[in-house]
């Protein structure tokens, strides 16, 4: 049960100083003023939890998760070496590696608890303060309060990081609430690679996560997220990206399982100069739900966002991008772009795609687009006038519709694992 | 001399209209066929039907290509079996790169001839590939574009030669492969088409209604159709009467025909 006494076991499980365990209880404090959302409130309006039972699951006290986890989770995902990695099961962490070039550099990437406890100034200036915070929603204040798990980077002023970091989180018990925390401060580099999955289990599982990327002056994040839980997992997840002066965040996700899934995505441009893009890629089948929450803020002049979000819904598939870009009046001279392009592999599948601007500034370029439409029967026929059978000319198209976000994925062992993800997923589709 | 194609007394529908009222033509490997007509008569339905286009419905008639009866056959299938369609409007798939799509297509022909076939390798298809590009005229940069997207009307017709380069058919239907070109693609792409011709002596079918792109692609046989109908046929000089007189007497000549 999610109670205080709850609350406090965790802290203490976790060996947590006093400040956080407040923390922690301030978002209880919170999260016992809300009620669990309904369709009546404007972002949850596609997005029903009536299926969804909060009162089986529990938090992550104890971790425990068994140790079985497919090979893959852990696997190699760059070219280069990574330069650390973080596999994690229900919290707690099952291997752990960082690089001593990366040590050098003064990087510190390590799980969130372990930062809590030895790098508390940075954690108690970051964690929850500005970019996710407790009083957002429902599943963003229990998480302030539960959350367990995740990892922490943090990128010392004008170091451009050596190599990429990857951290894997596997949910084996039912219930997880990881929380990255990725801090880059002025001038510096770096990337990351953030993978969450389970298997499919009996019951309903959940994924109560939190992401914040924190981008400073002059400073470069490329951050991509894979995510594969099983189809049994209810994901809720906040997550913001700030940007400081010319800083720049390349944010690109993978989004393949889940049974429903609910993001709330930020990007906060707040000072002059920064440039955000966000990427994503999502493929649905059977009765999957993704409801995906974008916000492009444009908090200060110059700045430059661009969303492409797509998506290939197939079966019963359903799934919803809002969209919402916003220039406040001091944002002269910004360009803000979204697209969301949908592709419906069958006729029972569903795709709403809500694009939104909010403008306040008057010498701005904003534009927005979005589709939904069904494969084209005469590419279909093109490829097969060309010998290829009909099922393959499908899974050259779906991913061809793909390659445009493909491209943007720096690895290619992160590309390889969502190309097959993608040809799984269109497979069962022969006529 | 082999038959490469047999159409016989084929009748077409689309959405259960009669386009297509008994068309009759046998072309040999190594001869070129040039289908001539006004807008509107049939010319390219004949071409979609012939390729497998799904929206073309047979409901009379007989195709017979390599011995088989071709309206049996997928689309996909055709293909394989050396049936060859240049679009007059190529279809772009966006994301799909040009190498990717003709290394799909190779591996398709010979996945179906041996189940286990692992697909031609990396290396050479590359090799193969620059091969056929430098051959035909066309720019190495090609290979990693998309297909179709955002080409000109002249690069569309090009790679279409060189997809029929790389997949050897052995009859090639060509439509309207002129429209949109100028003098200077036209000679590159007929000049290839010629190429192709020779070395696979491949049975074409040219479809146009200009006389200028046959100064390029001589035909043996010139054939007219009207209204669903082959109503005339003759040797290259139709195609100049055609050019001098326009499809005003053919179509008087048959509809008086019809009246009588
Ligand atoms: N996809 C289609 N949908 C509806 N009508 C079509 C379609 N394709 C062809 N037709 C009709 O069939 C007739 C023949 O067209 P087409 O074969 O394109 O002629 P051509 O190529 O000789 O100009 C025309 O009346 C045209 O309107
Ligand atoms: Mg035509």
């Amino acid at each position: 049960m999610f109670t205080k006494e709850a609350v406090e076991k965790l802290s203490a499980h976790l060996g947590e100083p006093d400040w956080m365990l407040q923390k922690r209880l301030e978002a209880f404090a919170l999260w016992e003023g809300m009620n669990l959302p309904t369709t009546s409130e404007e972002a949850w309006r596609r997005t029903s939890l009536r299926r969804f039972k909060l009162d089986k699951i529990t938090p992550s006290l104890n971790g425990g998760g068994s140790q079985e986890m497919p090979s893959r989770v852990s696997s190699q995902l760059t070219e280069t070496p990574a330069g650390g990695e973080i596999v994690q099961v229900d919290g707690d962490t099952l291997s752990y590696s960082i690089s001593d070039e990366l040590k050098e550099q003064g990087v510190i990437y390590c799980d969130m608890s372990t930062a809590v406890n030895e790098h508390p100034e940075l954690v108690q200036k970051y964690f929850m303060t500005d970019a996710v915070t407790a009083d957002e929603g429902f599943f963003a204040a229990l998480h302030g309060a539960f959350w367990r798990g995740g990892s922490f980077l943090y990128v010392p002023k004008n170091v451009q990081m050596a190599a990429p970091v990857h951290t894997s989180t596997w949910n084996a018990s039912g219930a997880t609430f990881s929380h990255t925390l990725v801090v880059i401060e002025q001038g510096a580099e770096a990337v990351f690679s953030d993978e969450f999955g389970s298997e499919t289990g009996k019951g309903q599982f959940m994924h109560n996560g939190a992401v914040e990327l924190i981008v400073g002056d002059n400073a470069s994040l490329t951050y991509v997220s894979i995510q594969e839980f099983g189809d049994n997992m209810f994901q809720f997840t906040h997550e913001r990206g700030r940007v400081g002066r010319d800083g720049k965040l390349d944010w690109i996700m993978s989004i393949m399982g889940t049974g429903l899934m609910k993001a709330f995505q930020t990007m906060e441009l707040d000072q002059p100069g920064g440039w955000g893009r966000m990427s994503g890629l999502f493929f649905g089948d059977k009765r999957q739900h993704f409801d995906l929450d974008t916000q492009q803020n444009h908090n200060a002049p110059n700045t430059v966002s661009d969303l492409l979000y797509k998506g290939a819904m197939k079966h019963q598939a359903r799934s919803v991008w809002q969209g919402m870009i916003k220039a406040k009046k001091e944002a002269q001279k910004t360009d803000g772009f979204q697209a969301n392009r949908n592709l419906l592999l069958e006729s029972s599948a569903r795709a709403d795609s809500i694009p939104g601007l909010e403008i306040e500034a008057d010498d701005v370029a904003c534009t927005h687009a979005s589709t939904v439409g069904k494969v084209d029967e005469e590419e279909l026929f093109y490829l097969m006038s060309r010998g290829i059978p009909r099922e393959l000319a499908l899974r050259i198209i779906v991913q061809g519709f793909f390659d445009p976000i493909m491209q943007r994925i720096p690895f290619e062992g992160v590309q390889q694992r969502i190309a097959e993800q993608v040809i799984e997923k269109v497979g069962s589709l022969v006529e | 001399m082999s038959i490469a194609l047999e159409v016989k007394d084929l009748h077409v529908s689309v959405e259960d209209q009669q386009i297509l009222k008994g068309v009759n033509i046998t072309i040999n490997q190594g001869e070129v066929h040039a289908l001539m007509g006004p807008n509107g008569s049939g010319k390219s339905t004949l071409a979609y039907t012939l390729a497998g286009h799904p929206f073309y419905e047979p409901t009379a008639g007989e195709v017979i290509f390599g011995g088989e009866d071709l309206l049996d056959l997928d689309a996909d299938e055709r293909s394989r079996a050396g049936m060859f369609l240049a679009f007059q409007y190529p279809v772009a798939i966006p994301g799909v790169t040009v190498a990717n799509f003709l290394r799909q297509s190779i591996n398709a022909r010979r996945k179906a001839e041996d189940a286990d076939d692992k697909g031609i390798t990396i290396p050479d298809f590359r090799r193969l590939l620059k091969a056929k590009m430098a051959e035909f005229n066309v720019d190495q940069k090609f290979a990693g574009r998309y297909l179709n997207d955002g080409f000109s009307g002249g690069e569309k017709k090009r790679a279409e030669i060189l997809q029929m380069a790389v997949l050897e058919p052995k009859m090639a239907i060509m439509d309207e492969t002129d429209s949109g070109l100028d003098i200077d693609a036209l000679k590159i792409v007929s000049d290839g088409a010629n190429r192709l011709k020779e070395s696979l002596n491949l049975g074409m079918l040219v479809i146009t209604h200009y006389q200028r792109l046959l100064n390029y692609i001589k035909p043996d046989y010139v054939h007219v159709m009207l209204d669903g109908r082959i109503v005339e046929s003759g040797g290259p000089e139709l195609a100049l009467e055609l050019e001098a007189k326009g499809y005003d007497w053919v179509r008087e000549k048959h509809s008086q025909a019809e009246a009588a």
